[in-house]
């Protein structure tokens, strides 16, 4: 199992796969937002937890389609699905490879955009800890996406549409999080909420994943 | 006949027109893929019938 | 009684008795769907009062309920047929849930369309981010997505089990989106305008119309679907023969 995450977590890095894309589009929303909506230090700060929200969400979503489509391209995944590991832990895996190279970084690098962002002081403790809730969530979404769609040739366009409705809760209640944070509103509930829809999804998703993978492997 | 519908005719009438359009749309869809692969199937099973 | 009651049931499950079912079928349904639809939609546009303070747009919930409450049950009519598809693997299942779909993209259509068309004079706005009408764009989004699926996978039987998942999980997330949504924001949307409740209903003048106009949308779709499962029965079989052909 570590082999295997060792193995995932190397080719991201080696390949200039999903690894720096997912940051460096971060970063190219958020510069280009103030750009879009003029550099009004108020509307500005007002807008930034959602702006930085569905920045990290896109990125995400960027990255996705690289989590099953080398394996499948290779043969490996077919191997992989042979193996002695059942398919749920290898989803599981997979997720959690893609949270490390993607959903990771951008919870290191929201505080840094932040500031570009001119996000409240207030705010910068609540937006790093809403997206380290809410990304598993959305890694194990996209990996739940990825694995539905992954027989398909040119198969991204439909993996957005197909995981964009599913991110909705997820985004709802992180964004909700990271905004009253910056306004300094208690964010109890909310982050309750969001902790709840990651820790179901990461406990019952990997099942739905394993089961479409091996439709799609039949 | 028609009844007075007052300011809001552009509401209503455009309402009932793209609802109907749009109800007229998917049903025009559904015979006409239904009578095509009707007819195909039909081509196909006389193919068959007539090999043997 | 029980035992042979659903013994029938199951009949429709194969595709030959399902054809021959449907064909003496199928007539009644599409006759009553008109009949139900004209009157209702006739009556209801012009022979019911003004309200005195929506004024002539009361008009337009001939067709935004009930094309409301068809896109909300086409989906659980397809998620229960992925339900019988998964467990019992019956192939009409299958193909039905995926004939309901495209009626379920029409019918939420053609309720954002209404509403929208509603809301500008009364709201003062074509689209306001309230929870009903947020919930019904990701309806939307989850029909496009299972269409979308369907179309995309060449193999017919991956593509039944593949949609099946898909709209088991679409199902539990459209809930929970539905909550989250109704966290995020407190609306505009008035209450129900159906409810066993006589208080909330709306007036009975409009209310007769109104059960009219939903008979006829609900044997509209139990007709479209009926039309669309049969092709796409046909379709299949097409697709079989073809490849026995190609065998030799």
């Amino acid at each position: 199992m570590i082999a295997l995450l060792s193995r995932d977590l190397a080719l991201a890095v080696r390949a200039g796969g999903g690894f720096g894309l997912g940051l460096a589009f971060f970063l190219i929303v958020t510069v280009l937002v103030p750009f879009g909506v003029g550099p009004d230090t108020e509307l500005l700060s007002r807008i930034a937890p959602g702006i930085l929200w569905v920045g990290a969400l896109l990125a995400c979503l960027l990255s996705l389609d690289r989590i099953f489509a080398l394996d499948w391209e290779d043969g490996s995944l077919d191997l992989l699905a042979t193996a002695p590991l059942p398919l749920e832990a290898l989803v599981s895996l997979k997720a959690l490879a893609h949270w490390i190279t993607t959903g990771l970084p951008l919870v290191l690098a929201a505080p840094v955009l932040g500031v570009l962002m001119s996000l409240p002081p207030e705010g910068y403790l609540w937006i790093v800890a809403s997206l380290a809730v809410g990304t598993p969530a959305l890694s194990v979404i996209g990996t739940f996406g990825a694995a539905l769609t992954v027989g398909i040739k040119r198969g991204g366009l439909l993996l957005s549409l197909l995981v964009l409705p599913l991110y909705v809760p997820t985004l709802i209640f992180g964004a909700e999080v990271a905004r009253r944070g910056a306004e300094g509103l208690a964010t109890a509930t909310p982050l309750a909420l969001l902790g709840g829809v990651t820790c179901g999804t990461i406990a019952l998703l990997p099942f739905a994943s394993a089961a479409v993978l091996r439709i799609n492997l039949r | 006949m028609m009844p007075d519908l007052g300011k809001y005719a552009f509401a209503v009438l455009a309402s009932y027109g793209a609802s109907l359009a749009l109800l007229a749309v998917i049903v025009w869809a559904s015979l006409r893929r239904a009578r095509k692969v009707r007819a195909e199937l039909e081509q196909v099973e006389a193919r068959r019938d007539a090999k043997g | 009684m029980e035992q042979r009651a659903s013994a029938s049931l199951w009949e429709w499950a194969n595709p030959v008795k399902f054809l021959r079912l449907t064909e003496w079928l199928l007539p009644w349904v599409s006759w009553g769907a008109a009949i139900c639809l004209a009157v209702g939609l006739v009556w209801g546009f012009f022979f019911t009062p003004d309200d005195f303070r929506q004024g002539s747009t009361v008009k337009i919930i001939y067709l935004h309920v009930p094309a409301a409450l068809m896109a909300i049950n086409i989906w659980i009519m397809m998620l229960a047929a992925s339900l019988v598809w998964v467990i019992r693997r019956h192939h009409v299942s299958a193909l039905a849930a995926k004939a309901a779909a495209p009626v379920g993209v029409v019918m939420t259509l053609i309720a954002l369309v209404t509403g929208a068309l509603w809301g500008q004079p009364m709201w003062g706005t074509w689209w306001a981010w309230d929870p009903r009408l947020t919930s019904f764009l990701i309806l939307f989004l989850f029909y496009l997505g299972y269409v979308a699926l369907w179309e995309a996978i060449e193999n017919p039987d991956t593509a039944a089990d593949l949609t099946a998942v898909l709209c088991l999980v679409g199902s539990v997330f459209a809930l929970l989106s539905r909550y989250a949504v109704l966290f995020w924001n407190q609306g505009l949307h008035q209450g129900a305008s159906l409810s066993l409740d006589a208080e909330e209903n709306v007036h009975d003048v409009f209310y007769l119309p109104l059960l009219v106009c939903i008979a006829g949308f609900v044997l509209l779709f139990v007709a479209l679907l009926l039309l669309r499962t049969r092709t796409e029965i046909r379709a299949r079989r097409i697709k079989a023969l073809m490849a026995r052909e190609r065998m030799g």
